[in-house]
């Protein structure tokens, strides 16, 4: 396994550089699993970046995007003032308060503050429903509330409205662990369709998400860094998009650059491949909403 | 984005003489004009092309803004403050839209 190691050593010369260079103040605390101090954080708040892997993992150390990203970028992240996606987060926090639809109810009528009611919602995202035998990303579970108890219009998957609402609600949970059950209801059943995509090459390049994320993370690919393909910052800044994005827009992106022709967003497919994700990111923090390359 | 909204953040108090930070970001696509829409016809330009910031109605901050710049374009710079006052912040669109924000600060 000589080539596992190489990789390993270089994700971490990466974190020590980068962690050099933020200056994070420094706080003492420890982070147990991986020994490590001065963890990033966010307004007081801490970020658990890189843990060990549980037994059973196909990944050694679970590390977030965050790690594999340049100073620069970490840095906007690391302020809430800097970080662009605070633009739909302010959006989201009108959007949760505004009557829409023939109810007359807004987010706030049923729900109250956004952040009590929705604290720790995004950790465990996707999750299990019961009336619809499938699990629900976000974006179905705020399209079910305006269908079913607003009689609002449903938002677009990738609409400013939903990306704004999905970063509102994810950022209540940031720093909380990423936590999928996978014992409620039929879960496994599509985490194993999830796991089954994630190894299967597809397109004209031939290449399943494990050949890059977990196969060579920490490499090169051309002028790109490889990350481990974690979804704890979702919906995610990105700086190429110039705007915030979904977690499925991603999924799109990296079919359409495998050349594969890409499922759509909500599938069935992207669900399933969302569940499994999220569990190969299970401890770490929610990052939501992220800055990336 | 439908419409451009800007967020400033300055500092509610400081000593006089005092060098303070002062952040500002609006959103806002900063169409460069060089790209084509599916019908194949140019996009034209629609950029942020002037950023002013007053205190006490005089300037002290001024840039001009060019296509190539990302969007929700995001200032940061540093000023000495004299006295207690008002901020004043101003972007201009190239449509001719205008967005303000003002911000006060008391100096001790």
């Amino acid at each position: 396994m000589a080539f596992t190691t190489t990789v390993k050593r270089s994700v971490v010369g990466g974190v020590a550089l980068a962690l050099a260079g933020l200056g994070i103040s420094a706080s003492l605390a420890q982070d147990e699993e991986s020994g490590r101090t001065n963890l990033p954080s966010i307004e007081g708040e801490k970020l658990l970046t890189r843990l060990k892997s549980p037994q059973g993992h196909p990944l050694k150390w679970v590390v977030s995007g965050f790690e594999f990203r340049t100073r620069d970028t970490q840095a906007l992240q690391l302020d809430d003032f800097s970080n662009p996606a605070f633009l739909w987060v302010e959006r989201g926090e009108e959007a949760w308060s505004t009557a829409e639809g023939e109810a007359g109810k807004s987010c706030e009528s049923c729900h109250g503050d956004v952040e009590d009611s929705m604290k720790g919602v995004r950790a465990k995202m996707p999750k299990w429903s019961t009336d619809k035998n499938r699990p629900m990303p976000l974006e179905d579970k705020i399209n079910q509330c305006r269908k079913e108890r607003m009689g609002a219009e449903p938002w677009k998957w990738e609409s400013d409205q939903m990306l704004g609402m999905t970063a509102l609600i994810g950022l209540q949970s940031r720093g909380m662990p990423v936590n999928v059950n996978l014992e409620a209801g039929d879960m496994m059943a599509w985490w194993e369709r999830g796991q089954k995509l994630y190894y299967t090459r597809m397109g004209q390049l031939d290449l399943a998400c494990a050949n890059c994320h977990e196969d060579n993370n920490g490499k090169y690919i051309r002028a790109d860094l490889l990350s481990q393909g974690q979804t704890n910052g979702f919906p995610t800044y990105r700086l190429k998009w110039q705007k915030l994005g979904s977690l499925h827009r991603r999924f799109k992106g990296c079919m359409d650059q495998v050349r594969a022709k890409a499922y759509k967003r909500g599938s069935d497919e992207f669900v399933a491949l969302e569940v499994y994700t999220a569990w190969r990111g299970s401890g770490l923090s929610v990052e939501t909403p992220a800055v990336r390359q | 984005m439908a419409k451009s909204k800007p967020r400033v953040k300055v500092p509610k108090k400081a000593k006089a003489g005092e060098v303070i930070t002062i952040k500002t970001l609006i959103s806002h696509t900063m169409e460069s004009g060089q790209r084509k829409g599916k019908d194949g016809k140019p996009i034209p330009r629609k950029i942020i092309n002037t950023f002013t910031c007053e205190f006490n109605g005089q300037k002290v901050f001024e840039t001009n803004l060019e296509p190539a710049i990302s969007a929700n374009p995001y200032f940061e710079f540093n000023m000495k403050v004299p006295e207690s006052g008002t901020f004043v912040f101003t972007w201009v669109d190239d449509d001719g839209s205008v967005y303000t924000k003002e911000e006060e600060i008391s100096v001790e």
